[in-house]
């Protein structure tokens, strides 16, 4: 048999030889082959194998047993000696018994190597419990016994084929674990296959091989990274986590490859296993960092009226227009945070730190208060836990103590905690410190300072100190009841107060010549060497204040100097010498005395410092020019110390991360890159088979947010939508906010197909409308001008002006003929607004979820296909009613003019704050100008408020309650009677400004509260825009002079100074149409007085 | 991720080690006793630790260390939840997580692990997907193993959740009584000041469930005063979206024991406390000696009895016996850890239970600086303190009617008189 294990061997050194000439694939073959047979060879000869080599292996044993000292080892021999042979017996009992007795022993640690041969005979065992633990075996000792473990490779070879997923996942565990250089190759053809599996599971267990074989042969990477990229594609949630792993352990810099699975792995996210959804989220926050600009750069005051837009929606409804200019979110940032948000609910502790992390990382500064609750949450859980998270609070509120104010209570401290729990409570309250609670917190510390645990009451003196020094309002009292603390027992906490004390005088040596006689008088019985040195050097600094007490201390040192620690005998070097410059008549021999018994002290750095000072201070002829400024350098007045967070530097590391939890970079740290100031190109995360928008939108049914995503995107999309395929069809073209819908439906194909379905199911007159602008669309689609849509409805309206009023004003004074048009406009409207409503239907399966149409939505798309509709219709300019007026059941009435109001052009759609959910409980109001002539009276501005209601309670009777001036005009909505919770609600009201912008004031009412707000109007929001002639706007401008002028500087950059953008610019600011002009220069009309 | 892991026992002696990547000496672990030493108790013993080429973060439990190692950057608390979830599982296959335990089930421990995490990454952690490959040892497999010495204790297919969407529950469960219970759990946190005002006082809940339901059910429980919770974390098989618009819990149960949900109430809601403690804890300077007199009363305990009635306090090292008299329950002192405990029982509120004597000092040991503080500890059975009430459970999917049970509990938490 001896014979039998020899052969095996020499199998394997082939094998060896062999793997070095022959290729891959046949190396492959004839390894499969050779072990096949040899274990084919194991089998056949078992029983008689045990038998001699039970003989053989007890040789050595035998005549070790000779020396005492091997007493020991031929135990272990023996007792490995039954193991192997219940192995190699026939009975699966003994085997399996044998098994969980060697694993036993690999739990323990011991080693059980030598029993690889006979353990290795069992891998292809039909017993899957003896099978498993054989492979636990063979991955603790494959590294150790090489050549041995080849033998089991065909097997597993074998079972990679296997139709049991289960099997084959783990077959491919056992050998990507097993770290054996020769069988790399092998390793990477198993990846590669499985990375193709059917089976998820296995695809898995793909990704986690792909780690093991990166670190058994770094060389490999370029493949890996291969296999990597598919796998990221994978659509399982099972494989996310683990390929988003192995990314960042093989090419954490090829953030190239998540470009196209971003959107993909933030929808996912949710249903992605918890330890998965850590990594992944680590991953995209230094991902996010790379590709999106910042969303805090803005100037302070800029960011503090964003803030309270923000903040108000939590629905992302904010206003994509008022920050148009300054920051727009790129629309995949907002889908991480948003996606990211509901795994603060998660129960995982490390996913809720990791959203935290994400969120601090990346959102708007203030929406980063949304993780304060789960993270005072996550105190309540297991010690370990309370610590990261207390020390992640702690360098978090440094820089934003808001955000944890209000939880002030949960860090007290109890007297159960552990010492680093309380110490870190303790940094997070100091760090809480304000005016407003320091008394509060001065109190819980008072007890904190009675503690028993010595170590903690001295690092609560230590953040009395830090609170004294932060807020100067309780500096005295804090001084007080240090001083106090200074008759305190414990040795500890003298000492302790002693060292904050000396620091405090330093900020602020006024009048404080008490305390240090005070601390004088305690010298004796200070023996801790920090505190004594405090106050050696406290005498020195302020010797000119306790001119009769400091002598004698000096007094006292040069008796005890050489009892004294270093640090104490350099603090009286140094009071020796500021005396002697002060009160040299007193004190010149003692000085002198202590400078001798310095000269000869053991310490080279007191010999140094006596030397030093003695030439500063003692004139003699060798001493330079120094010594006329010594008490200048010695005396100079010292800056104060500052007294600072041990956390204050820790925001360099990425929260939540080890080298955070440390303050040290541990290796492997992926540093968190700066914001670029320029965001890459979104275009690399489009994926090539162009998704509907909606697949991408949120999977969250959240219906009422879905409505403001949309929103959302199609403010970007109009980018994305030129770019894309310049689906500019008629309906989208005037991209009002909330034709995200349609607008969003880039595919030509579709939009020409809406056209069809708009212009069929329309009226005869409105039909007309559409099929025009309809076609008119497509030519322009033919043209392919790079325009964005809303200059093109714009220049359409325009034109159509200019026709009909080429002939000069056309004056329509009837109101009657006005109604009537409108009437009938009413009906065609509707119809108009049917349309889009069937396209809509007709996409809506492309939409999850169920799509609730509020108000507003209605209206605007409402206009979306009315505004081009003055371009065709023969019936003169119109005025636009929104669907508001069929709900409200208004009569529009219009005054008659000589200038026709026409319909408003429509630029980007400002929306202000008008209440903020914070202040209003829960009740949020937003408003903006629809620039739609008002429908209650011709006077009042039209102003359309949604009111939203962000409190989980819902909110009842809201009304306009009173307002200020009492002459002021408004028309009011009808009374809301339930607002539900996350509920929105857009109602439109007039207000008569009176031509001038002074805001008006008024109430918004619930039930149970009022909450004053105003509205101010902007200049350009009070105008009408009407048309005009040329000549006539010519005439009427001379008339408007003076006092009739606004004037407005419109920022532009020369290089788009084109007529058009020019158009768009002042748009956005005012509600005016335009003339038809020969000249280069743009006229715009509008009409003052409403 | 995960490297290593070595189990500990009290006195420092490593019992079990298990390698997920390549083997690291046990010698690692003597940074960790050596900041161990320093630390006078084990609970103060930083979870985190850096040592010249690895990580240490320890978690303890059950007086037990579970060390990891760690070689590169990992979230400390992905590291750290992963070994309490691993303790978690011990405990619910053998029943306690102990020393002695972990040594009887070595092969199982073992086997558990090497699920539990492929490469150092967790594979498996839901207790149902492992009971599935592993079985857990019952007395009945133990008996038929030792006889026949065939019954495997391994599956040998992928369990259902491992691929399902719902990895929690397994497929084709089958009960004869159909039963799903609900503790609602409440715990009080409350620091109370010397003269007995609130200093600070929170309300956490749990409800863990016992779901013994057929098949596939789908239940959603819904509360009379959901608005009562402020922050709320889930078992991942609660649907959020359902939280969100409807505040009811909707969701496909696991199988058997489960916390179903963790809450916060609000801290605008002001906490009754249950009883209220009268105490006087002085010490004399004038001989070694100190006198205690506590007594404790109900406060608003809303016509509920407290029961399990505990005070424990955590005596200066100076002390050195206690010579009491208690007018309920029973008091033990003991000298080693100098802790005192106070056990009451039921509380009557006809005559308030007091404990009163003295105590003796170590002889010429200065006074003690401050005076300890008091933890209670209580069980108020039927009732929720906050006033949460489970309004209704429904179930669909399945047609069998379930018995269902809710069950309300107070306890103390974090309950501290300060003195």
């Amino acid at each position: 048999m001896r014979h039998n294990s020899e052969t095996v061997y020499v199998h394997c050194e082939v094998l060896k030889a062999e793997y070095n000439v022959t290729h891959l694939g046949g190396f492959l073959f004839r390894l499969n082959a050779a072990s096949m047979s040899t274990t084919a060879l194991y089998n056949d000869h078992g029983g008689a194998e045990a038998a001699v080599e039970a003989g053989l292996e007890s040789t050595p044993t035998s005549s070790g047993s000779t020396g005492a000292a091997f007493g020991l080892f031929s135990a272990d021999f023996k007792k490995n000696e039954d193991l192997k042979e219940m192995l190699e017996s026939n009975k699966e009992s003994l085997k399996l018994e044998a098994m969980k007795r060697v694993v036993g022993l690999i739990a323990k640690g011991k080693n059980a190597s030598e029993l690889f041969p006979a353990v290795v005979k069992n891998v292809a065992s039909k017993n899957i419990e003896l099978k498993k633990l054989v492979y636990v075996y063979l991955v603790r000792y494959a590294e150790e016994q090489q050549d041995l473990a080849l033998l089991s490779i065909s097997t597993f070879q074998r079972a990679l084929k296997e139709p049991n997923q289960f099997i084959r996942a783990s077959a491919l565990r056992v050998l990507s674990s097993i770290r054996v250089p020769i069988i790399v190759p092998i390793m990477m053809l198993a990846i590669k296959e499985a990375a193709a599996d059917m089976s998820p599971y296995v695809r898995k267990t793909s990704a986690h091989a792909i780690q093991k074989l990166y670190s058994l042969d770094p060389d490999q990477k370029e493949q890996l990274i291969e296999v990597i990229e598919k796998l990221l594609k994978d659509k399982s949630t099972l494989v996310a986590g683990s390929v988003v792993v192995a990314f960042e352990e093989v090419c954490p810099d090829r953030i190239d490859l998540i470009h196209k699975n971003y959107r993909k792995l933030c929808n996912l996210l949710v249903d992605v296993e918890e330890w998965g959804q850590v990594v992944i989220i680590s991953m995209l926050t230094r991902y996010a960092r790379t590709q999106f600009t910042s969303p805090w750069k803005e100037g302070a005051s800029f960011e503090e009226n964003n803030e309270k837009a923000f903040y108000a929606s939590d629905s992302e409804e904010k206003s994509e227009r008022t920050e148009a200019e300054a920051y727009v979110m790129d629309p995949d940032h907002r889908l991480l945070l948003r996606n990211t948000k509901p795994l603060l609910q998660s129960r995982n502790t490390a996913v809720v730190m990791s959203v935290a992390q994400l969120y601090w990382h990346l959102a708007p500064r203030h929406e980063v208060n949304l993780v304060t609750k789960s993270l005072v949450r996550l105190l309540r859980s297991h010690r370990e836990v309370q610590y990261i998270v207390l020390q992640n609070i702690a360098t978090m509120s440094i820089q934003r103590k808001g955000m944890f104010e209000p939880y002030m209570k949960s860090f007290y401290v109890r007297s159960t905690d552990a010492t680093h729990i309380k110490t870190l409570k303790l940094e997070i309250l100091t760090n809480l410190a304000n005016e407003a609670n320091i008394s509060t917190i001065l109190r819980e510390f008072q007890t904190y300072v009675k503690s028993q645990d010595k170590a903690f009451a001295a690092a609560t003196i230590q953040a009395i100190g830090r609170c004294a020094t932060n807020i100067s309002e309780v500096t005295d009292t804090c001084l007080n009841g240090l001083v106090l603390l200074l008759s305190n027992r414990d040795e500890t906490v003298v000492a302790e107060s002693v060292v904050v004390i000396k620091k405090l005088l330093q900020t602020q040596p006024t009048q404080h010549s008490e305390i240090i006689k005070h601390m004088a008088k305690l010298f004796d019985n200070i023996t801790v060497s920090m505190a004594r040195a405090s106050i050696l050097w406290l005498m020195g600094e302020y010797c000119d204040r306790v001119p009769k007490i400091a002598p004698d201390v000096l007094r006292k040192m040069a008796k005890s100097f050489t009892a004294e620690e270093d640090i104490v005998k350099l603090q009286t070097v140094n009071l020796a010498a500021k005396l002697y410059l002060t009160n040299s008549k007193q004190t010149k021999l003692l000085t002198q005395y202590i400078l001798n018994l310095g000269k000869y002290d053991q310490s080279y750095d007191i010999r140094d410092r006596t030397r030093f000072i003695r030439q500063l201070i003692v004139p003699n002829e060798k001493s330079g020019a120094l010594n006329k400024y010594a008490r200048r350098i010695l005396l100079a007045p010292k800056p104060a110390p500052v007294l600072e967070s041990a956390f204050k530097d820790r925001d360099r590391y990425q929260l939540g991360t080890l080298s955070h939890s440390l303050n040290s970079k541990a290796s492997g740290y992926q540093e968190l890159s700066d914001w670029p100031a320029v965001a890459p190109d979104q275009s690399v995360r489009n994926v090539e088979v162009v998704e509907p928008v909606q697949e991408w939108a949120p999977s969250v049914g959240k219906t009422k947010k879905l409505k403001s995503d949309d929103k959302f995107y199609s403010d970007n999309e109009e980018e994305k939508a030129e770019e894309e395929s310049e689906s500019s069809e008629g309906s989208s073209s005037s991209s009002s906010s909330s034709s995200g819908e349609s607008s969003s439906e880039s595919e030509e194909q579709s939009s020409e197909e809406s056209d069809k379905t708009s212009s069929d199911s329309g009226k005869s007159s409105s039909g007309s409308e559409e099929t025009s602008s309809g076609s008119d669309s497509q030519q322009k689609k033919k043209k392919k001008t790079k325009k964005a849509p809303q200059k093109k409805s714009k220049t359409a309206a325009a034109s159509s002006d200019s026709d009909e009023n080429g002939n000069g004003p056309v004056v329509k004074d009837s109101s009657s003929s006005d109604e009537s048009s409108s009437g009938s406009e009413d009906d065609s409207d509707s119809d108009a607004a049917a349309a889009p409503t069937t396209q809509q239907q007709k996409k809506s399966d492309r939409k999850p979820g169920p799509k609730v149409k509020s108000e507003v939505e209605v209206s605007l798309l409402d206009l979306v296909d009315f505004s081009p509709a003055p371009t065709n219709a023969p019936k003169g300019p119109v005025v636009s009613p929104s669907l508001l007026s069929d709900l409200e059941g208004l009569s529009l009435s219009n005054t008659s003019s000589t200038m026709q109001v026409t319909a408003p052009s429509f630029g980007p759609v400002k929306t202000y704050e008008l209440l903020h959910h914070m202040t209003g409980k829960g009740l949020s109001a937003k408003y903006h100008f629809p620039r739609q002539p008002c429908l209650h009276q011709p006077g009042m501005v039209a102003v359309q408020v949604t009111l939203s209601n962000g409190s989980d309670r819902s909110l009842e009777e809201i009304h306009v309650g009173d307002r200020s001036p009492a002459s002021l005009n408004i028309h009011c909505f009808n009374t809301i009677e339930r607002l539900e919770p996350e509920a929105s609600v857009t109602v439109s009201m007039g207000i008569d400004f009176s031509d001038s912008t002074q805001a008006a004031n008024f109430q918004l009412c619930t039930k149970e509260d009022g909450f004053s707000v105003s509205i101010q109007p902007a200049v350009g929001e009070l105008l009408m825009p009407s048309s005009l002639s040329e000549q006539d706007f010519s005439r009427e401008q001379g008339k408007l002079l003076g006092m009739n002028e606004t004037s407005a500087t419109v920022a532009m950059a020369t290089a788009n100074a084109s007529s058009q953008a020019v158009k768009q610019r002042v748009l956005s600011v005012a509600n005016v149409g335009e003339v038809p002009s020969g000249q280069d220069v743009a006229h715009s009309s509008g009409r003052g007085s409403r | 991720m995960i490297h290593s892991l070595f189990l500990i026992n009290h006195s420092g002696d490593i019992f079990l080690e298990k390698h997920w990547k390549s083997v690291i000496s046990r010698s690692v672990c003597d940074y960790f006793f050596e900041a161990k030493e320093k630390a006078a108790e084990p609970e103060n013993v930083a979870p985190v630790l850096q040592t010249p080429h690895h990580y240490l973060i320890t978690i303890y439990r059950g007086k037990l260390f579970f060390l990891s190692v760690v070689q590169t950057e990992a979230p400390p608390l992905f590291v750290i939840e992963f070994l309490h979830r691993v303790a978690d599982i011990f405990q619910d296959y053998f029943g306690e997580c102990s020393e002695s335990v972990i040594k009887d089930n070595v092969v199982t421990v073992y086997e558990l692990l090497e699920e539990m995490l492929d490469n150092g990454f967790p594979l498996a952690t839901e207790s149902n997907v492992l009971k599935e490959m592993i079985r857990p040892p019952t007395i009945l497999r133990s008996v038929v193993n030792t006889l026949t010495g065939t019954w495997s204790n391994v599956g040998d297919t992928l369990p259902t959740g491992q691929l399902s969407n719902i990895p929690w529950r397994r497929a084709g469960v089958k009960y004869t009584n159909n039963e799903a219970y609900f503790d609602v759990i409440e715990e009080i946190d409350a620091i109370v000041d010397k003269s007995g005002t609130t200093v600070c006082a929170e309300i956490q809940g749990v409800i863990e469930a016992c779901v013994r339901l057929t098949g596939m059910p789908d239940l959603t429980l819904s509360f009379m005063n959901p608005r009562l919770l402020d922050d709320v974390s889930f078992h991942p098989c609660v649907r959020f979206k359902r939280w969100e618009s409807e505040r009811a819990l909707s969701f496909i149960p696991p199988d058997g024991n489960f916390t179903l949900m963790n809450y916060h109430v609000s801290s605008q809601n002001l906490v009754a406390l249950p009883v209220y403690v009268k105490q006087s804890i002085s010490f004399f300077d004038s001989g070694p000696c100190g006198r205690l007199d506590i007594t404790v009363g109900p406060k608003q305990t809303m016509g509920k009895t407290v029961e399990a009635l505990m005070v424990t306090i955590h005596m200066p090292k100076a002390v050195l016996s206690a010579n009491l008299t208690a007018t309920q329950g029973s008091y033990t002192y003991d000298l080693a850890t100098k802790v005192l405990v106070w056990d009451i029982g039921k509380l009557n509120p006809q005559k308030l239970p007091n404990l009163k004597g003295s105590l003796s000092l170590q002889a010429g040991a200065p006074k003690p600086e401050d005076n300890p503080s008091l933890n209670i500890d209580l069980k108020i059975q039927q009732m929720a303190i906050s006033g949460l009430k489970v309004s209704r459970l429904e179930m669909f999917g399945e047609k069998y009617k379930p018995f269902k049970g809710v069950k309300y509990l107070t306890k103390a938490g974090k309950f501290q008189v300060r003195t």
